[in-house]
């Protein structure tokens, strides 16, 4: 149960061996749908994060006072609330960002990692470990969409965060910027992972005989 | 189950305790929704002037100062005075000189994947658009977004013809979409290869509202002239 773990665990679990995207596989719309530019991507990841660990924090305070016949119900209204204000927000900071993430913003409300981390971790945990929660997966998840924006634009359309890499004569491979390009960036980056965790698994087994072995 | 096992499980809240939860939290997003609106609109009010007001200076070159008009019942122009919400708007550019340089229209249709709304702008001299620019659009990335970004294609709307008949009632020649590398006549527009579908809904909905606004505009040019 998380209450073992440290604060600091509690963090770091949402970075990478809980990562809601490349481990966890949660909110696939906004993964495959707004991570075509690095920028996309990122100003999403975090735009997810903030009512991540707003909610988080408004629910986990809240948790003995929300009777549990009408959690959900609280928590959607919490959520939908922080969705709204990243909206305005976004609104005022940079309309051309408004306007690239598009119907994604709102979109957050229904995010099944929000929702998922409000029910199972906030509800149940004190305000300084949810804190920690929604920010180790808000960050993660931020994290993960970067991966994949940048991947997409690099291939897609040549350039990192709208500045080119490549000379004039580089073939843009256009569909990595197509929605399918977010299925083989997905899978691309989900090979690697579990690539690295079934990696770092063989390791640790193959240490705990050779201790074993020695012990004998 | 048993009675002990009855008698141990949790009381179930009343009836208050939910109410209590529901709408506290209810008067609590509330209140924090109003705020931030209250403190983020007039920075996106400011943000959208800003946005149109470089795109009507983008698509009339020469104007530095602008000014906007409402078509009245009557079928002319007259200054806008109030936010002009429900009103059809134009925005009139004028020069340093405050001669009237042209007017900005803003369109809309339907592209490949949703509506592309754009801003255009009209020249009297040159009796052509002489500039666009997209406000909104969802086109494919890639193919269909070459609407904004292809140089050959907005090219076209350099000097795209778009002068009136003779008795001022309509377009001379109906601005018409042609295949890449076809374009022979100035109300043509050059279409782009990969993007067919996008590249012939900015040319129709360019006729659709060139057809309806240029020959109102021409009609009412004295409307438009020594006031700003």
């Amino acid at each position: 149960m998380a209450s073992s773990m440290s604060s600091t665990d509690e963090f770091i679990k949402g970075l990478w061996n809980e990562n809601p995207v490349f481990v966890q596989v949660l909110g696939m719309c906004p993964v495959l749908a707004v991570s075509n530019t690095a920028m996309n991507a990122l100003a999403m990841g975090l735009a997810t994060a903030f009512v991540l660990i707003m909610s988080n924090i408004v629910v986990s305070s809240l948790r003995s006072f929300i009777p549990k016949q009408v959690r959900i119900a609280t928590y959607i209204l919490i959520i939908a609330t922080f969705v709204t204000v990243v909206d305005y927000v976004i609104q005022a900071v940079s309309l051309d960002l408004y306007k690239a993430l598009g119907a994604f913003i709102s979109l957050i409300v229904v995010n099944c990692l929000i929702l998922g981390r409000a029910e199972a971790f906030a509800s149940k945990n004190t305000v300084a470990r949810s804190t920690m929660d929604g920010l180790g997966m808000g960050i993660g998840f931020a994290f993960a969409l970067f991966c994949l924006g940048a991947v997409r634009e690099i291939l897609g359309n040549g350039s990192l965060f709208g500045a080119s890499l490549f000379h004039d004569s580089f073939e843009k491979w256009v569909v990595m910027i197509l929605p399918s390009g977010g299925f083989f960036t997905l899978a691309g980056w989900l090979l690697l992972f579990n690539w690295l965790k079934q990696r770092k698994a063989k390791r640790e087994a193959t240490t705990s005989l050779g201790l074993r072995k020695e012990v004998a | 189950m048993s009675h002990s096992e009855l008698a141990s499980a949790p009381a179930p809240p009343s009836i208050w305790h939910m109410y209590r939860a529901m709408v506290g939290v209810g008067v609590f997003c509330g209140l924090l929704i109003v705020s931030v609106f209250q403190v983020t609109l007039p920075v996106i009010e400011r943000n959208k002037a800003e946005a149109l007001q470089k795109a009507i200076f983008h698509v009339l070159p020469n104007a530095n100062t602008s000014a906007t008009y409402y078509l009245d019942d009557a079928g002319g122009f007259r200054l806008l005075e109030g936010d002009g919400v429900g009103e059809q708007l134009v925005y009139a550019g004028y020069d340093d000189a405050q001669q009237l340089v042209g007017v900005a229209v803003e369109a809309q249709g339907m592209g490949y994947q949703d509506v592309i709304a754009l801003i255009y702008g009209y020249s009297f001299t040159e009796q052509a658009i002489i500039g666009i620019q997209v406000l909104e659009s969802k086109e494919t990335p890639g193919l269909g977004d070459k609407i904004e970004t292809d140089p050959a294609f907005l090219e076209n709307f350099k000097s795209l013809d778009v002068s009136v008949r003779g008795d001022g009632s309509a377009l001379a020649n109906s601005v018409v979409p042609v295949k890449h590398g076809e374009k022979t006549r100035p109300w043509e527009v050059d279409g782009i290869t990969g993007a067919t579908i996008s590249s012939v809904a900015i040319a129709n909905l360019l006729d659709r509202s060139a057809q309806y606004w240029v020959p109102r505009i021409r009609r009412n040019l004295r409307d438009f002239q020594g006031e700003e």
